[in-house]
């Protein structure tokens, strides 16, 4: 038999948990790696650990269609997107790594005179936040792609789209890969299929966390697992304004560069970019049940298909090759939770539901912060818990784009 | 695509019916004396369980009743529908 070659260098050390650390981190997907960088790089804070119960970055950061943008309507969602924008235009240099980051721009198409006005207005808000924003009428969206179907005698007519440039997507495993080489790099210890099974909280402090491979002290806990927030929190006692919902989302086999730019549409709903190496990449809407399944209902599908249809004639011979779900953790604003909780020493960052890829680096920047000087960041401070009680809500389900 | 099994027109596709959410939440008795976080709770919090869940169905494209189910919400499998 011929002998296998050689395996590659691993990217990052795979340690033993140790008994204690100053930081742990639960949940190693994006959001969970990018703040043990920070904390590292940042705050200096190196003595941490990212617990995952499965394997890094097996989660919704390999299910996700990796669009990135920071066109959001509020000033508070405004400055923390642009924030991970800015951070994600030099990210392949800050981790000395490919990322694939493509600013290729982002369409979000109107098909109605409601959503003429809210586009309007959002690009209108944008550039008051310094966001690169303008208003393309329809044949201005065909220039950009000239796939799209403009035509006036469909059921949803395209009118007009706002417009990105600055959008775009980036290769989401090559984004987990670098923050967690560059994390390992600085000290801080990767500890895949460990699950968090208990908390141990003494006078409203946490001082410890139980695993699938051991007890872990700790005085700071930093839960980013996303859909699986809920069932963390629960064995807190801390009740959260969450819904666990899967979100599908399908890739074609590979074609020729057809698509160049990102497309979405809220009112037929589906969102379109083409990978790199050529798939088409086709997001849904959230299944409408709660669900921790990673899979969703065939009839979400058959709808995002129709939708893209419509808009896009031309992919009416591609083959699906491959449909998954990821479990979106939803809040009734649209908007994320990302800060201190009752317990001390416990922070929260969930909330993003069907939109936390972009926020990767941002919100691991505002994390760290968060976790490592028990304070938010300016840009994370309006995302408190506490806001469903003072009613300061970010509604946000409009420049979500993903309908739920 | 799963069969839901409405109890008054019998299995009948998903796509027929409407998700409701949590079962069981009642408005409060007494609104007016409620505090912000009791009412915060009341209008923006709902269980949120990885397993056997109490959930409100309707039957929109069919009898257009709601009625309850227990359903899995890790393998989806409708446990118990109830009038």
């Amino acid at each position: 038999m011929e002998s296998l070659p050689e395996h590659p260098g691993f990217l990052w050390r795979n340690p033993e948990p140790r008994k204690s650390y100053d930081v742990v981190i639960v949940g190693g997907g994006g959001h969970g790696l990018a703040t043990a960088y920070y904390l590292a790089k940042n705050e200096g804070v190196r003595n941490v650990a990212v617990l995952e119960k499965g394997w890094l970055a097996g989660g919704n950061m390999a299910r996700n269609t990796t669009i990135i943008r920071s066109n959001y309507l509020w000033d508070e969602s405004a400055a923390i997107y642009e924030h991970s924008l800015k951070l994600w235009e030099g990210l392949e240099e800050e981790l000395g790594y490919p990322i694939l980051f493509s600013q290729r721009g982002v369409l979000n198409l109107a098909h109605s005179l409601q959503d003429v006005r809210d586009s309007v207005r959002r690009v209108n808000a944008n550039r008051l936040n310094g966001i690169d924003a303008e208003w393309v009428d329809a044949r201005q969206v065909k220039e950009i792609c000239p796939i799209v179907n403009i035509s006036p005698d469909v059921r949803y007519p395209v009118l007009g789209a706002t417009y990105q440039p600055r959008a775009g997507i980036a290769k989401h495993d090559y984004v987990a890969w670098g923050y967690a080489r560059a994390a390992s790099a600085m000290g801080v210890d990767l500890i895949q299929n460990c699950e968090v099974t208990g908390f141990e909280v003494d006078r409203g402090r946490v001082v410890a966390v139980r695993t699938t491979r051991g007890r872990i002290a700790t005085g700071k806990v930093a839960l980013a697992a996303a859909g699986h927030t809920s069932v963390l929190a629960e064995r807190l006692g801390l009740p959260l304004p969450l819904q666990s919902h899967p979100l599908q989302a399908l890739v074609s086999e590979l074609l020729e560069p057809v698509h160049p730019t990102v497309v979405m549409s809220n009112a037929v709903h589906v969102y379109v970019s083409q990978a790199h190496k050529g798939e088409l990449v086709m997001g849904a809407g959230i299944d409408s049940y709660n669900g921790y399944g990673q899979r969703g209902a065939f009839h979400i599908i058959e709808q995002q298909m129709s939708a893209a249809l419509e808009l896009f004639p031309v992919f009416a011979r591609a083959h699906l090759l491959r449909s998954w779900a990821g479990i979106v953790d939803v809040t009734p604003d649209a908007s994320p939770i990302v800060g201190r909780t009752p317990i001390d020493g416990v922070y929260l960052n969930c909330g993003w539901g069907t939109g936390g890829f972009k926020a990767t680096p941002g919100v691991g920047w505002c994390f760290a912060h968060t976790v490592a000087r028990d304070e938010p960041h300016p840009y994370n401070a309006p995302f408190t818990l506490e806001r469903f009680t003072t009613g300061a809500l970010i509604d946000e389900h409009g420049a979500a784009a993903v309908a739920h | 695509m799963q069969l839901i099994a409405c109890p008054w027109c019998g299995p009948r596709e998903e796509a027929e019916f409407h998700y409701g959410g949590q079962a069981g939440v009642a408005y409060p008795e007494n609104p007016a004396e409620l505090d912000d976080e009791t009412w915060a709770r009341y209008v923006f919090f709902r269980d949120n369980p990885k397993g056997p869940f109490a959930e409100r169905w309707m039957h929109s494209a069919g009898c257009r009743r709601w009625f309850n189910a227990v359903r899995d919400t890790h393998t989806y499998r409708l446990l118990r529908v109830g009038r």
